[in-house]
């Protein structure tokens, strides 16, 4: 790698956005070009070498393939866009990295500084429009400002709750001149990214826990962001604690491991729920309850003392109260712990999990994973799937069906190995996700697992992985309907499927067209020969795969239900 | 159970902050009843002062969510009994109430008003106090025809003796010395 050597020099400001990039140990970026960004990308044109670019189809692409970028690696995502159309295009993918903690490094270009204001050409306000959905955000109109502003983003994007940030840089800032010095930021007055952990409140964690007659693990996203799996399975093993999930969480704790009980929230599993508001010690672990874990928060839980491991102030006692708050880092609040807990049995308790799962597994998995239909159902696939990859595979999901029913079927062995939109919902996710997920870790098999629905709103990114040659799987399961709205209006609007059945391309044509390999399977005969295909393939491949057109995901907690009122069928 | 609350939140002085702090206001449909800014005893960072009706539960969340933001230092609440506050106005009356003289003067001496301007056509009345007494004053100088009335948003200082200062020293300490960086 040529090594830059630019302190103390004159550069333009463009250049010194390319230079601190990489001084921030920035490899790869996601973005798309346009008229107010036109000086960085041309700086860009002489870093090729350094800098990883790749060309995203939409600015929203660029986004979610950063967030796909930063869940596998723990690094942060960078992307490049425009002003106008191209900032405002970011907006989603910064709304869902920000609702599920990803940090994000987002730089955009802006008119000519004194243009602001005068609704010039791409002229929009996006540091205005981003403000709500951004962790922090700057507007820089000179070029001495823009290296320490860059420096100030790493920083914020990617210390304590990560999230998203932009940078929106002027024309002029990107043409102007400045002495290059990038000094990496490491504190900020105002800002406090991790409280120091609480020893009185340790010790009353403790004190709960080893009283505990039925504790219970649930385990989120800040396990995975504090690298704390380890402190996890020792707490869960010393007290032989049983551990469910939430949907971001999952690949925290080893799925195989007879204290994992399962996968929490609206479409989980069966016992995780129904023993929410049988445990008398509830221990959640960087997760926020989110209402679609809840269901209705005036009936849950409500037995149960509330121990709420957090980093972020803000989300203690916002949904469920908490006896005990251990704010701060994870890792560092179990490791306190640790020491302080006894050695406990609680095998009832545990065989009260085992019991549930029998249940659902009579009632539900047995024939979802095995079913007499005709047609293939969605969860057969995943299970064939999970069998075949082991389990080792970075599993990608779009939103809606399929993306339950890969949380429930897919065994997720690895940590940071499940990419999934979680709080915004955020239908085309998927594929430029996995084309980020890709690029991070490019020795793992990565398979984004799509519906019909949420891949044709960023279908185009088939061009991303035909222009940068990044060999991604794509599974299609195509029910020809967006299936969980119309599941929903199943069950609670009298099966008026209002504009929800979809009139599909032939998506192997599509793929064809992207010089992408594909095939599509109809035929329960042929699906494991299809799948192994996929899986093997060296380069990009798109598996169709036609499942039962009107299936429903269950278990579920309908609206309004608690969480001990989930039905099986 | 509703109350009136009083914010007071110490920020950085960074352009588009106060837009940060009252979007999570809006998103949350509570309305800010007023609101002032200006640079606080601390060189540098200004403090914002901003009156709500809410409920303590909901106050609660904003603080945090306010705190939350990177360039806020640090967000208070308080009811009325823990604050002394002042709000300021100015009412222009026609400069007919010239002619009741000694009544006009009566009441601006009553309510602890003074004059600040006399012209031909109006006059401007300058009044500090609270809500209660700047209504009272709009009352009685009504009906002297007013022309423009406009009150200033609460400004509130503490009772407590804990200084800005000290809170600042607080956080510092508090904050972790080994800051955590994602995934390293």
């Amino acid at each position: 790698m040529k090594k830059y050597k630019k302190y103390n020099t004159t550069v333009t400001g463009a250049e010194a956005v390319i230079l601190s990039l990489l001084d921030a140990e920035v490899t790869d970026v996601f973005g798309y070009p346009g008229g107010a960004i036109m000086p960085v990308y041309d700086a860009l044109y002489d870093y090729m070498d350094q800098l990883n670019h790749y060309l995203v189809r939409h600015e929203q692409g660029a986004t979610h393939a950063a967030q796909g970028y930063s869940r596998v690696s723990g690094k942060p995502g960078v992307v490049f866009a425009t002003s106008g159309p191209g900032a405002t295009n970011l907006i989603t993918g910064i709304a869902d990295a920000q609702i599920d903690s990803t940090p994000l490094v987002c730089i955009t270009g802006q008119v000519h500084s004194h243009l602001l204001g005068t609704d010039a050409f791409q002229e929009t306000d996006v540091v205005g429009i981003s403000m709500p959905v951004t962790k922090w955000n700057v507007q820089v109109t000179k070029a001495e400002d823009i290296a320490p502003a860059i420096a100030k983003a790493f920083y914020i994007a990617t210390s304590g709750r990560p999230g998203p940030v932009l940078v929106d840089i002027t024309k002029d800032a990107q043409f102007g001149k400045t002495t290059y010095n990038y000094e990496k930021c490491e504190s900020i007055r105002s800002y406090f990214p991790c409280p120091k952990v609480n020893e009185d409140e340790v010790l009353k964690a403790a004190d709960l826990i080893n009283n505990a007659q039925r504790p219970y693990i649930l385990c989120g996203h800040g396990v995975l962001l504090s690298g704390a799996e380890k402190q996890l399975l020792q707490l869960a093993e010393k007290a032989q604690i049983p551990v469910a999930s939430t949907l971001l969480g999952l690949g925290a704790f080893p799925p195989q491991h007879p204290l994992y009980v399962g996968y929490l929230g609206m479409h989980g599993n069966y016992g995780p729920n129904l023993l929410t508001n049988e445990c008398d010690v509830l221990i959640a672990i960087g997760m926020r309850f989110d209402d679609r874990v809840t269901g209705n928060v005036s009936k849950y839980a409500k037995q149960a003392k509330v121990i709420h491991f957090e980093i972020d102030p803000s989300e203690v006692n916002k949904i469920i109260y908490a006896d005990v708050a251990l704010l701060g880092d994870a890792k560092e609040a179990l490791e306190l712990l640790l020491p302080k807990i006894k050695s406990q049995k609680h095998k009832d308790w545990l065989q009260k999990f085992t019991d549930c799962t029998a249940i659902e597994f009579e009632k539900v998995v047995k024939n979802a994973v095995n079913p007499t239909s005709e047609k293939l159902r969605m969860a057969e696939v995943i299970d064939q799937f999970h069998k075949l990859s082991d389990g080792n595979a970075i599993v990608v999901t779009d939103v809606g069906q399929h993306q339950m029913i890969t949380s429930r079927y897919y065994k997720f062995n690895y940590p940071n190995h499940n990419v999934t939109s979680g709080g915004l919902g955020t239908m085309g996710f998927g594929l430029p996700a996995a084309i980020g997920a890709k690029v991070a870790q490019p020795t793992k098999e990565v398979v984004a697992v799509l519906g019909d629905g949420g891949f044709q709103m960023t279908i185009q990114e088939l061009g991303t992985i035909m222009q940068s040659n990044i060999p991604v799987k794509i599974l299609i399961l195509n029910n020809n309907f967006l299936g969980m709205v119309r599941q929903w209006q199943q069950l609670f609007f009298d099966r008026r499927y209002s504009f929800t059945e979809m009139k599909n391309p032939n998506f192997v044509a599509i793929a064809n067209g992207y010089n992408i390999k594909g095939k599509k399977v109809t035929e329960r005969k042929d699906l494991n020969e299809a799948l192994k295909e996929m899986y093997e393939s060296k380069e990009a491949y798109l598996l169709e795969v036609v499942v039962e057109a009107e299936e429903n995901v269950f278990p579920m907690i309908t609206t309004g239900a608690s969480v001990s009122e989930i039905i099986l069928e | 159970m509703e109350n009136t609350y009083t914010l007071s939140v110490f920020t950085e002085d960074k352009i588009g902050l106060l837009n940060r702090v009252t979007i999570i206001f809006t998103r949350r449909h509570i309305n800010i009843e007023s609101i002032t800014a200006s640079e606080s005893e601390v060189k540098g960072i200004y403090r914002y002062t901003i009156v709500v009706t809410a409920s303590q539960e909901q106050v609660e969340k904003l603080v945090g969510q306010i705190e939350k933001q990177i360039e806020v230092l640090k967000a208070f609440y308080h009811i009325n009994n823990d604050i002394l506050s002042r709000e300021m106005a100015l009412y222009k009356v026609s400069a007919e109430a010239l002619k009741e003289n000694e009544l006009f003067t009566r009441i601006v001496n009553e309510n602890h008003a003074k004059i600040l301007s006399i012209a031909p056509e109006y006059i401007v009345v300058e009044k500090t106090g609270d809500e209660r007494e700047i209504k009272h004053l709009f009352n009685d100088l009504e009906k002297f025809g007013m022309l423009e009335f406009v009150r200033s948003g609460r400004v509130a200082i503490t009772k407590p003796m804990k200084t800005l200062t000290t809170y600042l020293k607080e956080i510092e300490n508090n904050s972790n010395t080994t800051i955590k960086h994602f995934n390293s």
